[in-house]
């Protein structure tokens, strides 16, 4: 029997007990535990962002976070951005913007937004740029990918009537 | 006839939100590393430490004894027969049997409860090598006395091609000018961010399926069943959404697929197999490394009379579709300049490496990068402006090309011309500050290849009695945006919505056969399959509502989800009850198909000869770069680019494909390459195979793409390709901008900052050298 441990972890507002070896990172008992695979399992070392989740509203790299430090904090996975069947504002504009091709790196980029806009509601490009530097994407060229980022503050903004 | 100026159309030529965007901003879209199955195990490969070596022995006793452990294979457990892309280069086994030629080629497979138990059992497997002499440069692997890395290929050639089109000796003895320079590029990796996975199951009945993010299940399809030797019948291969692809692995059946169906044969469970970024960087498939001398003769004015072209390419130690590419490199010669005169000469030769196949822009991004960096030599030789020689060899609508390319609409003039106006060419070149420098380039690529094997594609739709469309093909997304054009088409031409056609992932077993995703041929090929599918629908409804209505079926037109007479329009019907009239009441199904061959013209590979696409894309860009003497930095601060991809069908897609291109092509001409030493990969990460990032693309206000737009009458709707023609120019552009800023033109791949610092210094020690002891200089 492997050395396991009890631990417990709020994901997206639930608890959830689970039982692990301690050197397992947030990113494998997300995914192989809850069976939250909207993280992506990609370089594993913290150099793609594809693995994002949020902690207490910040974006980390789960491959590199071990899940038994998770405890007591509140996690945000990309199944718990959107509320009743509706998408955030922040994956809507990814949507109409053309900010997502292969979609791989989508997850990380939507919840990297999140994590901007909760510290800097209106970030300015270079600002957009240097937040998603962990962040790879081979496919859109970063272009799409940064006017989304844009259509969403804008229109968080206008939301909330700023 | 549609205007494309004032576009008529209900749904194509409108930018639309990809229909898989919502699942995949949710991170509900299921890849293949998602899946989960009752019972499944986790599988790892073994893979050689050496670069040649011959296996003497593998003991899997102990690796089989440890707890968790379900099953082992090695390439004995497979019949040995060898499979791959062309016929006569088939050189890959699921396993190696008794030699293994680059480090990292897969050795044995273990299956095990979970991933750290597979990988702790790979580690208690004894292999006993005895290691060859191995080769790793392409020239010297061609030496007398060199080490044969297949036994079979004489000199290490891999594959030979030599073309000669038009009179090349009689050409050059008439040129006013000739110059000869050798352009070197690099290994450079796909660089999608999924990595390959798979689950492979093996059941009872004989059944093999196989899940996997392919971007050609098919492809994959045949050459499964030939490395295992079964019946094509017993073989299935469900495409998973594919996380990035830009060729290579998810193109063909890799080693992991086999081992995970020959897995769960001995152990009766589904085994999933993923790559780790190290494994995905260390392996195969990569863009062939190139060495290009390139000989042009022109006249006075700078129009080029001949081109000689010797290339020697790096391919590693299998075949992929490295003979493809000899070929491919050679016909991009003929785009998109007129050279009346080609001679080609290329060998690819086998090195104990990983082994290069296609990546985005196959060849043409590396032919491209020679021939426009030459042509602004030629220029600055002659006197003649850069742009002004570009148009000067401009191919034009109507040209046949020496190798028999017939090019129809190519708005190579136009695209040049508003690429100068949009990038402020005229009032940049040659008076921007020190170290600040703008640099054109050009390209060209084709929309989809006439290949020997497998060349057509089709389309098959079931129009639903709820009125949605059920579109299956046997391309995929890869993120380009087929699920949404193809969507676009069919509904289109059946009057309905985009989000009422839903677009099926390919399985084997239900989706019609075709060749994938490559080569820039979906939208045409697969679109002209979709839209006679389409077509063949519309008249079996038009039919069936003729009848309901008491109408003529040739007046019925459909728009909104209707079927409406043309001479009377209070006559109409909605389509979904139009199906279910047929279906209940007339026994009448509306199943159509369709398909694209792009007529019977052939290739003759021999020879070189042959129209090889539908129909050709031109480029041209610009670039402007600011380079930092002290460290060689290049930074990218504006780029222009124009192309003619006939009649953007979706906009918003197109925009992506050519500025994912353009930025892909940012990083093969400044940072990447993989860094090997006596064929070990010393930089299997991304934290050391740098590819560009947000930062590294300029601001979106001088990031500007332009489509010139023209109406091809063989695309479907118009369309020509997009996804890799843009990328392809820009390469050169960045090494003429360079040039403009610091003076110093490199010729090798990466323009890395030492090179660039280096350079700088040994001109300014030159200059200096130059200026304080003129006799020295002499």
């Amino acid at each position: 029997m492997k050395n396991l441990l009890p631990i417990s972890l709020r994901v997206n507002g639930e608890t959830h007990d689970v039982l692990v070896p301690p050197w397992r990172t947030l990113l494998e008992v997300l995914r192989e535990h809850l069976g939250l695979t909207g993280a992506k399992r990609s370089c594993q070392e913290g150099q793609c962002g594809t693995c994002t989740v949020l902690i207490d509203g910040k974006a980390v790299n789960s491959c590199l976070y071990l899940a038994v430090e998770a405890q007591g904090k509140d996690i945000q996975t990309i199944e718990g951005l959107a509320t009743g069947g509706n998408l955030d504002q922040i994956q809507k504009s990814f949507v109409q913007k053309g900010g997502i091709q292969c979609g791989f790196c989508t997850p990380g980029f939507v919840l990297a937004t999140k994590s901007l806009l909760n510290e800097n509601p209106n970030p300015s490009e270079d600002d957009i740029r240097t937040a998603m530097v962990g962040h790879l994407c081979r496919c859109t060229g970063y272009v799409q990918i940064i006017e989304a980022i844009q259509d969403a503050a804008s229109q968080l903004k206008h939301e909330s009537g700023n | 006839m549609n205007d494309p100026l004032r576009n008529e159309y209900d749904v194509v030529g409108r930018p639309t939100p990809k229909k898989d965007g919502i699942l995949k901003a949710l991170g509900r879209a299921e890849y293949a590393d998602d899946i989960s199955m009752p019972g499944m195990l986790h599988g790892k490969l073994l893979r050689s430490p050496h670069p040649h070596a011959r296996i003497v022995r593998i003991d899997i006793s102990r690796a089989q004894a440890l707890p968790g452990v379900r099953a082992v294979v090695t390439g004995k457990d497979f019949p040995g027969v060898k499979y791959g892309n062309l016929p006569q280069t088939r050189d890959y086994l699921p396993l190696a049997i008794d030699t293994v030629r680059y480090i990292g080629e897969e050795v044995a497979a273990v299956a095990a409860i979970d991933e750290d138990t597979a990988e702790e059992a790979l580690d208690l497997i004894e292999v006993e090598y005895e290691p060859l002499a191995a080769v790793f440069d392409p020239e010297q692997a061609m030496l007398p006395g060199a080490p044969l890395v297949h036994d079979n290929a004489t000199a290490n050639v891999s594959a030979q091609v030599a073309f000669e089109f038009g009179e090349v000796d009689k050409a050059f003895s008439r040129a006013d000018y000739v110059r000869e320079d050798v352009y070197e590029t690099q290994p450079v990796k796909q660089g999608m961010l999924e990595p390959h996975a798979c689950v492979g199951q093996w059941d009872n009945s004989g059944k093999i399926t196989l899940w996997s993010c392919k971007m050609s299940p098919y492809v994959v399809w045949r050459q499964l069943a030939m490395g295992l030797g079964v019946e094509l019948g017993s073989v299935r291969v469900v495409q998973t959404v594919v996380g990035g692809g830009f060729s290579g692995g998810k193109q063909e059946a890799m080693p992991m697929d086999f081992c995970a169906v020959m897995l769960s044969r001995k152990t009766g469970r589904p085994v999933k197999i993923v790559h780790t970024m190290d494994e995905v960087l260390t392996i195969g498939h990569m863009r062939h490394p190139m060495k290009i001398s390139l000989r042009t003769g022109t006249d006075k004015n700078g129009r080029i009379l001949a081109q000689h072209c010797k290339m020697i390419a790096n391919g590693g130690a299998y075949s992929s579709i490295g003979g493809f590419s000899m070929y491919l490199a050679g016909a991009m010669l003929n785009i998109p300049y007129r050279i009346p005169n080609i001679r080609y000469e290329a060998k690819r030769v086998y090195t104990n490496n990983g082994f290069c196949g296609a990546l985005r822009g196959h060849t043409n991004t590396q032919i491209c990068f020679a021939r426009d960096s030459q042509l602004e030599l030629i220029a600055a030789d002659l006197g003649v402006d850069p742009i002004e020689i570009r148009h000067r060899n401009a191919l034009q609508p109507g040209d046949e090309t020496s190798n028999g390319f017939r090019i129809g609409t190519f708005a190579f003039d136009e695209c040049i011309d508003r690429v100068v106006q949009l990038s402020g060419w005229r009032e940049k070149r040659g008076k921007l500050p020190k170290y600040r420098g703008i640099g054109f380039g050009c390209g060209s690529h084709i929309s989809g290849a006439r290949l020997m094997g497998h060349s057509a594609s089709a389309a098959e739709i079931r129009v639903q009695e709820d009125g949605t469309v059920h579109l299956s093909t046997g391309s995929t997304d890869v993120g380009q945006g087929a699920d949404t054009v193809l969507s676009m088409i069919a509904a289109e031409v059946l009057g309905v919505e985009v989000n009422d056609v839903r677009f099926a992932l390919v399985d084997s077993d239900s989706t019609p056969v075709d060749p994938g995703t490559f080569g820039s041929r979906v939208t045409f090929f697969t679109g002209n399959a979709v839209k006679r599918a389409a077509e063949d629908a519309r008249r079996q409804l038009a039919e069936i509502a003729g009848q309901r209505m008491k109408a003529n079926p040739d007046d019925l037109v459909f728009r909104g989800r209707e079927i409406i007479s043309r001479r009377d329009d209070r006559q109409r019907m909605s389509l979904k009850d139009a199906v279910r009239w047929g279906a209940f009441q007339t026994g009448r199904l509306v199943i159509s198909h369709g398909t694209y061959a792009a007529g019977d013209e052939k290739i003759d590979f021999r020879t070189g000869h042959g129209n090889l696409s539908p129909a050709y894309n031109p480029s041209a860009c610009a670039v402007e770069v600011e380079v930092d003497p002290e460290t060689g930095q290049v930074k990218v601060v504006g780029f222009w680019g124009a192309d003619d991809s006939g009649f953007p069908l979706n906009p918003l897609a197109v925009k992506g494909q050519v500025i994912g291109a353009t930025v892909m092509s940012f990083g093969h001409a400044l940072y990447e390459t993989l860094v090997r030493i006596d064929g070990k990969v010393m930089n299997p990460s991304f934290r050391d195979y740098k590819m560009p990032l947000t930062t590294d693309v300029p601001k979106l206000t001088d990031f500007q793409h332009s489509n010139v737009i023209t109406w091809e009458p063989e695309g479907p709707f118009g369309a020509k390709e997009a996804g890799q023609g843009a990328g392809t120019g820009v390469i050169a552009a960045l090494a003429n901008a360079i040039y403009d800023a610091t003076g110093v033109r490199l010729n090798s791949l990466p323009l890395s900052p030492d090179r660039i610092r280096f350079a700088i210094k040994q001109k300014y020690e030159t200059e200096r050298a130059g200026k304080e002891s003129p006799v020295a200089a002499e």
